[in-house]
């Protein structure tokens, strides 16, 4: 590099800067590059405005929520591939669970409370479930939690034969919409949420046994952690959160549909890895996969702006994902 | 160094390596290193952790580049650029870990890429087992190529490592302490090979830190120090101390302070453990301040007794610490009841690679840098820096991902993570495997103290020198059993062994 920079203008120096650049902040690089791209492509720089920018942000609220908790669940060499469909049974039973105390005359207010922890709840246990498959019985992760997919979405339909689930009390159904907030709601729960994450995976011994774990099973389980636990525990945790995205999503849309979240594991899964995450398990950050949903969101969003067709919008995201990671795999070499 | 033309000497070398250099970011690795080869030698490499031995192979075999100096292989000029390279040269390696395929038989290791085929591509299976067989019996290997490699010893499976690497033509063979795993009983074996191909006119490069070993089979010793060669000498006639003396460059000196006198009361009580087909029906005691070895040879059930005793492996029997009852198969309660274990395999079992120093050391015991759960990363690095001087480990910093250590610096950290503990009951499984010369003296030091500050330790080693002299007490197991005990009065590395090998009753 050095000797480049002996040669020729400052502009020429700087280009030849770029492979390096590139090489050292990789996915950021990548996603400074997306927005420059958008920001002077669309039309009349739609893009960078500052609604657009909240816009994305409300966007990505749900995935980045889903990629947190799968975040942990990949560092331990695991996989969640049922998010997508513990996110619709807990928004259908927790919105269910909203009807039936809005008829028993329940406040608003306590309604809301209670379906949200209702929904949280019960993906806390469908991760337990899930967890403990992987843990005790040694199931591959794979395996149990597509079991799980499975079973969440057939109990979704089952639970509310086939039918979006409604009407919510406007208390719930505002988080979501959020009609007079500049910032909606869901970006601020978004925003707890990565930063709790993020401080208890890098600063708290809970995060550094997730690490352990994923990293070498063996050597952490003489190192007297308790394995089973951790396993579980980021189970519980994926599941949870897939609880609390269905709610917000439920109020979202106004109703708990069974339909709703389909595929979400999907972009869960591109999020993280595009963060860096590596499938072996035993590396990973929050902030990386923050970066990996930024990159997906503003894709969507900088495309749809440019009217570019949604087919085509999906063959060029998975584009994306491959050289991202490939690039990523390049600047270990 | 050598002289480049050595007076009247007409035999050409088999290898020649001048002025090679190869820097890593941070550390010059090699600087200007000579070194010949003549055929039909047994040439040892000796230096500490870190001299920069494994580099040095590394540039030899081709997976390495060199950044300066010129390398020739009978006469030609040798470039590599990759290990088939190598191998195209007529050099094969053999390194501590085997690139061996578990669930493959022998002969399709050996013959990994180059299966003879029959028409349409299909493997011929029946010309594969005869050319392993052939290949085999000219060795003198009493293997069978129809072995799966997973089922065989780890002598056995070096066997099919070297076996492999001629069987491809080398004429140069590179062992990299080939003797780490096995035990006196298989190193005769493996010696005999090694003259038995020397005889062949085979040429070995014989990388080891036992310097026992070095006197026993080499012609000549190169020693490596901080990445140059400080010197090559002829075997005969040469003094060990001198070899230690130019390794470590300081005096090393050899016993061990008597130890303080162990008091009464059993730290570790151990009855009648059994655990799966390897160990059956175990008794021992360690007192507090106490040091027993353990000793046998490989397969004698050790490392599973001391897993069994730790929870890392089911047990029926009993195991009382302090008095207290451990439940089996948790090393969880068995950390929590002060109970230590340092396993044999430090990177499958001992380390996390990817994360840094002071992760590792912590990792057994977080609550002592954590408070609320929370760590902290200054309180963390305070706390282990103690622990990294102590054990001298280089580079001495806490935040270097342990991966990048050299294997005695990746020991020492393991040591480090079990020291952190503050166990008053060791068990240690091999723990100056890979540390060289200076610092397994001063590991042996810290055992001591250990001990002398009222913990009870249980050594595995199969290095009897080292057995010997860290010992209180030396038990003696063999097929599972402990079949022998030895005062450290009374111990020789004759009786150990005659214990070991049952060719004398217990």
């Amino acid at each position: 590099m050095a000797a480049h920079e002996q040669s020729g203008s400052s502009t020429a120096a700087w280009l030849s800067a770029l492979p390096n650049f590139f090489f050292r902040y990789g996915i950021v690089a990548g996603f400074v590059l997306l927005c420059l791209y958008f920001g002077a492509f669309t039309e009349e720089h739609r893009f960078v405005t500052r609604d657009n920018f909240i816009n994305v942000a409300n966007q990505i609220a749900i995935n980045m929520i889903l990629a947190s908790g799968m975040t942990f669940v990949i560092i331990t060499a695991g996989i969640d591939l049922s998010v997508g469909a513990v996110l619709a049974l807990c928004g259908v039973v927790g919105s269910m669970a909203m009807v039936a105390l809005g008829r028993a005359e329940v406040s608003a207010g306590l309604t809301s409370a209670l379906g949200i922890a209702a929904g949280i709840g019960l993906g806390m246990l469908c991760g337990l479930m899930s967890g403990t498959l992987v843990a005790v019985p040694r199931l591959p992760a794979f395996i149990a939690t597509l079991g799980m997919m499975m079973m969440a979405r057939g109990m979704a339909f089952v639970v509310c034969g086939g039918r979006p689930v409604a009407p919510l009390p406007e208390a719930f159904t505002a988080i979501g919409q959020s009609p007079h907030r500049l910032v909606p709601i869901p970006v601020y729960i978004m925003a707890a949420v990565v930063l709790l994450a993020h401080l208890v995976l890098r600063h708290h011994t809970f995060g550094r046994y997730v690490y352990a774990v994923g990293g070498n099973e063996e050597a952490a389980r003489l190192s007297g952690l308790p394995v089973r636990r951790i396993t579980i525990a980021v189970y519980a945790l994926s599941g949870a959160l897939s609880g609390l995205a269905g709610m917000i999503l439920a109020s979202k849309l106004g109703s708990g549909d069974p339909k709703s979240g389909m595929m979400y594991e999907l972009d869960a899964i591109a999020a993280v890895v595009l963060g860096g995450t590596s499938l072996m398990g035993g590396r990973g950050t929050v902030l990386g996969t923050l970066v990996g949903a930024l990159i997906i969101g503003v894709l969507n969003n900088g495309l749809s702006l440019m009217k570019v067709d949604q087919y085509w919008q999906s063959v060029l995201k998975g584009l994306v994902i491959i050289g991202a990671v490939l690039l990523d795999r390049l600047k270990k070499e | 160094m050598l002289p480049s033309s050595v007076a009247a000497e007409p035999v050409s070398p088999a290898l020649e390596v001048r002025g090679v250099s190869k820097a890593f970011p941070g550390v010059q690795a090699l600087r200007d290193v000579d070194f010949t080869l003549l055929p039909g030698e047994v040439h040892a490499l000796v230096g500490e952790n870190g001299a920069g031995k494994s580099t040095f192979v590394k540039i030899l075999t081709g997976a390495l580049t060199k950044d300066a100096g010129v390398m020739r292989v009978f006469g030609r000029p040798y470039e590599p650029r990759s290990p088939w390279d190598a191998l195209r040269a007529g050099i094969g390696a053999i390194y501590q870990e085997f690139n061996l395929v578990p669930h493959l038989t022998v002969a399709e290791n050996l013959f990994l890429g180059r299966e003879p085929r029959r028409v349409g591509g299909l493997v011929n299976w029946r010309r594969l087992n005869a050319m392993a067989k052939e290949v085999l019996s000219r060795l003198g290997l009493p293997l069978s190529p129809k072995a799966y490699v997973a089922d065989l010893s780890v002598a056995g499976q070096q066997m099919v490592e070297i076996a492999k690497a001629l069987s491809v033509g080398a004429r140069i063979l590179l062992m990299d302490e080939p003797s780490a795993a096995l035990t006196e009983h298989d190193l005769e074996a493996l010696f005999e090979q090694v003259r038995r191909l020397r005889s062949q006119g085979v040429s070995i490069i014989y990388i080891s830190h036992r310097l026992a070993e070095v006197f026993n089979i080499a012609d000549r010793a190169t020693v490596l120090r901080d990445g140059e060669v400080v010197g090559t000498r002829s075997v005969a006639g040469l003094e060990e101390m001198e070899l230690v003396r130019m390794m470590v460059g300081r005096e090393v000196e050899a016993g061990l302070p008597p130890a303080a006198t162990p008091s009464v009361e059993p730290l570790l009580q151990v009855e009648r453990v059994s655990s799966g087909r390897r160990v059956r029906n175990c008794t021992l005691q360690v007192r507090a301040g106490e040091m027993v070895g353990l000793g046998g040879l490989v397969g004698s059930g050790r490392t599973e007794l001391a897993r069994a005793i730790f929870g890392a492996a089911p047990r029926t029997g009993k195991v009382l610490v302090a008095g207290r009852p451990l439940p089996p198969g948790s090393p969880r309660a068995a950390i929590r009841a002060g109970v230590g274990f340092l396993p044999e395999d430090r990177k499958l079992q001992g380390l996390l690679l990817r994360m840094l120093v002071r992760e590792n050391v912590t990792l057994a015991n977080i609550r002592a840098v954590a408070r609320q759960g929370f760590i902290s990363a200054s309180r963390e690095r305070a706390a282990v820096r103690p622990f990294i001087a102590d054990l001298q480990i280089r580079p001495p910093e806490t935040d270097r991902a342990v991966m990048y250590l050299s294997g005695g610096n990746q020991q020492k950290v393991v040591l480090a993570k079990w020291l952190f503990t503050r166990s008053r009951v060791l068990l240690l499984d091999e723990p100056t495997r890979g540390i060289d010369v200076g610092a397994k003296a001063e590991v042996h030091l810290l055992m001591r103290r250990l001990a002398d500050q009222g913990a009870a330790l249980l050594v595995i080693s199969s290095e009897l020198p080292e057995l010997l002299k860290v010992s209180d007490r030396i038990l003696v197991m063999r097929e599972g059993n402990i079949v022998g005990e030895l005062a450290r009065q009374e111990a020789t590395e004759e009786k150990v062994m005659a214990l070991a090998t049952g060719a004398v009753a217990p």
